[in-house]
């Protein structure tokens, strides 16, 4: 059964409610309608469901998420995929900032452009690697304190020598990797990365996640792939092991 | 590339070890006990000076009392300026050029306040209470209260509750232990506390290192913690906990993040943090998703909605300048604990320059924070827990006098464990067990041992703390709550006592 809740005026309290009790009585699909800026949706859900949500939802969608997919046909705001350990977010817009805020695991696929502070401190642990896939560009400090998990930039829509990323790219980072479809310029990156080449294992890592991401917003794989891409990753899984006096 | 440097350090020691050796039976016990590589055995036990930290491992384990530590008697010219601590730390920054960490709480000489606030007795007008023969009441009940109350007829015609109550935590003495990560401390200190909450009905705070699985049967008297490293923070997580806190800043090192070295994350580390064996764990200094008090709302109704408005939500900040207005600010943005650390608080490694210069003492923090909500008329919407440094059972009535409904203790706790408070917790080194991960270390420690030891000290407060209220004439800690008209400040200047909102000693009613 599908469960359609027309969310029109709705309170998000009473919104993530209704979810939250109907996903504890066996309920594994939900419609959600009108829907305009209500908060947390998915909030903590530890179950296989799936969310199709119509109008934009509000920040914080999917914080803490444990396992739903939750598929969005407008645009997101901030605070997706906050603390989330796991499921799928497929989003058919663009999204605000703070995107991916401390991700442990799931995947984030975004048809457009990403805001600030997107992917900060993503981590990964044993099976789990999180990863954000977004079509378009990002503001500054993309993945930074990145600790784990893999983030693509693909840049489409970019002028040919517009940076596809803000500044402060991966200050800080110590673990996981960003792929990036475009230029960025040295001054843009944080010192701790350090920018090469994409390996064959990359190259076939990107093109699995790109070819996803093709299927949910109707791109051109190969399009997409014939630009090249660069890699940032850390220069040092511990740059700050040398500050201390001990 | 920096020169290499003559391997002899010029740093002189800080500590003497003075072995008897006539006393001595060469039992190699020391040498075995100390985890700092100070007692060695070259025919006899040869101590290496310059390693001792003052632990006191060695010398509570001697059989023979053979060993005593003194200050290093290497005198310094006498200099009251360039002390014997700066230059200590210039000539080691000189060989490191590094921060200078350090452990534990600030131990500059910082006018402590608790010292000059003394407490009122019944004499003559009002009885007192002997509480060896009468009830003495120190439940305490943390979370918001409501504006007012509302009742109504059941049925049966019998009075009712009607207005609906926030969830609160009952504590049956109002002494919960400080958030200490797994990590930061042993497994075994972990466990130690989790065990005395549960007997005494109080609580323990996880910090910001997740929580153990042998632990989630004490989950019901364990406070939970969110910090800027989202370390171990997952759904069954935040629902397991009695109370979830957000970890905005610690009194010892308020405004900077925190750094767990790799070396530190084994296996069962790994596996509560929720991030790979040997990687570092680092905090970062804000929450990125926490730029306002509009996004800190944000976060705490994220939290009530991922645990369905069951648990109370405590935001801790550190006592700074600023305080009492951010943590107006936390009020209204949902908290229903707010809880202040003061610069005083421990930490298991921070920068000296932070410990021993940021941030304010608890005592003013709290009576400014409770005088702010007061003034505002938001006090009920949110308990007020304080904390940095509460060393005895006085401290605790003389903060409840001050406006807190509860107290949390850190260090204390530690000491009641074997800590001697050496400060060296960021070596991961302890030879106490406590703060390390250094599993022939971490053994020392016994849990039941351990929380039996707390069970006591919490239990020789309790009675501390009836003493006081007897003496008071009151009957339950909720009269003493706020009631500054009880307490006189002795030492203090106008504008200190008028921050305290306490009347000089000599003054009457
Ligand atoms: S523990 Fe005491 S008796 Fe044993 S070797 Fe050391 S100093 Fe000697
Ligand atoms: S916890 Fe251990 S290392 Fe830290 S101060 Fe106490 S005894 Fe020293």
């Amino acid at each position: 059964m599908v469960m359609t809740i027309d969310a029109k005026g709705m309170y998000y309290r009473e919104l993530n409610k209704m979810i939250r009790t109907a996903i504890e009585e066996g309920e594994t699909e939900f419609v959600l309608d009108n829907i305009n800026g209500q908060r947390y949706i998915g909030d903590a859900i530890k179950a296989k469901a799936k969310i199709t949500i119509h109008g934009t939802p509000g920040n914080d969608m999917a914080v803490f998420m444990n396992g739903p997919t939750i598929e969005v046909f407008a645009n997101g705001q901030d605070g997706i995929a906050n603390t989330m350990n796991s499921g799928e977010i497929i989003i058919h817009g663009m999204v605000g900032d703070v995107i991916g805020y401390g991700m442990r695991g799931g995947k984030l696929m975004i048809k457009g452009d990403v805001g600030y502070r997107v992917g900060i401190h993503m981590k990964e642990y044993k099976t789990q690697v999180p990863v954000i896939v977004a079509g378009g560009c990002a503001g500054d400090f993309y993945g930074e304190y990145m600790a784990g998990g893999v983030m693509i930039l693909l840049g489409l829509g970019a002028g040919e020598d517009k940076p596809i990323a803000g500044d402060y790219l991966g200050t800080g980072m110590h673990g996981g990797v960003i792929f990036l479809r475009g230029k960025v310029e040295e001054y843009q990156l944080g010192a701790e990365v350090a920018v090469m080449e994409l390996d064959e294992k990359d190259l076939k890592l990107v093109t699995t996640y790109v070819t996803e991401w093709c299927e949910h917003f109707g791109h051109d794989v190969d399009e997409i792939m014939s630009r090249p891409f660069i890699k940032l990753k850390a220069v040092s899984s511990r740059p700050y092991g040398n500050l201390y006096a001990y | 590339m920096a020169t290499e440097l003559s391997p002899v350090s010029q740093i002189p020691p800080e500590f003497h070890v003075k072995v008897d050796h006539d006393q001595c039976r060469k039992c190699k016990r020391c040498v075995l006990n100390c985890s700092f590589g100070c007692m060695q055995f070259k025919d006899k036990v040869t101590p290496d000076h310059s390693k001792c930290v003052a632990c006191h491992r060695c010398t509570t384990f001697c059989p023979e009392n053979a060993i005593s530590i003194t200050d290093h008697p290497m005198v310094y010219k006498e200099n009251a300026n360039w002390t014997e601590r700066i230059r200590q730390n210039t000539l080691k920054q000189a060989e490191t050029g590094g921060i200078l960490l350090t452990g534990m709480g600030n131990p500059k000489p910082y006018p402590i306040l608790w010292d000059h606030l003394l407490i009122d007795a019944c004499q003559v007008t009002n009885p007192s209470i002997d509480p060896l023969r009468e009830p003495m009441e120190l439940r305490t009940f943390l979370g918001s209260k409501p504006d007012k109350l509302e009742f109504e007829r059941d049925e049966h015609n019998n009075v009712r509750l009607k207005t609906q109550l926030a969830p609160h935590i009952q504590l049956d003495i109002p002494v919960i232990f400080a958030a200490m990560s797994y990590g930061a401390v042993s497994h075994n200190v972990h466990k130690s506390l989790a065990i005395a909450a549960n007997k005494m009905g109080t609580l323990m705070n996880t910090g910001e290192g997740g929580l153990h699985e042998d632990l989630y049967p004490y989950s019901g008297r364990i406070m939970v913690q969110v910090a800027s490293g989202r370390f171990g923070v997952h759904s069954d997580y935040l629902k397991a906990g009695a109370a979830v806190e957000i970890k905005i800043g610690q009194g010892a090192k308020p405004g900077i993040g925190g750094h767990l070295p790799g070396e530190k994350v084994g296996l069962e580390i790994s596996k509560t943090r929720m991030i790979p064996v040997g990687t570092d764990a680092l905090s970062p200094a804000p929450h990125h998703d926490i730029y306002s008090i509009e996004d800190l709302s944000q976060l705490i109704f994220a939290i009530k909605e991922a645990t369905d408005y069951m648990k109370p939500v405590s935001v801790k900040i550190a006592a700074v300048h600023n305080v009492a207005a951010i943590a107006s600010g936390i009020v209204r943005a949902g908290a229903d604990i707010v809880t202040i650390d003061g610069f005083r608080g421990g930490t298991g490694a921070t920068p000296a320059i932070i410990r021993d210069n940021v941030g304010i003492p608890i005592e003013l923090a709290l009576a400014a924070v409770d005088q702010r909500l007061r003034d505002e008329g938001i006090r009920n919407q949110a308990s007020l827990v304080c904390a940095g440094s509460i060393r005895e059972a006085a401290d605790v009535a003389k903060a409840i006098a001050l406006g807190a409904d509860a107290c949390v203790i850190g260090t204390a706790a530690l000491i009641a464990l074997g800590c001697r408070v050496c400060q060296k917790c960021y070596t991961g080194n302890c030879a106490w067990g406590i703060a390390t991960q250094r599993p022939e270390l971490t053994r020392r420690l016994d849990p039941d041992v351990g929380s039996q030891r707390l069970c006591n000290l919490l239990t020789a407060w309790k009675h501390e703390l009836q003493e006081v209220l007897g003496s008071l004439g009151v009957n339950s800690i909720e009269s003493l709550r706020g009631s500054r008209e009880r307490l006189r400040g002795i030492g203090l200047d106008k504008e200190t006592l008028e921050i305290l909102g306490v009347k000089p000693a000599g003054v009457g009613m």
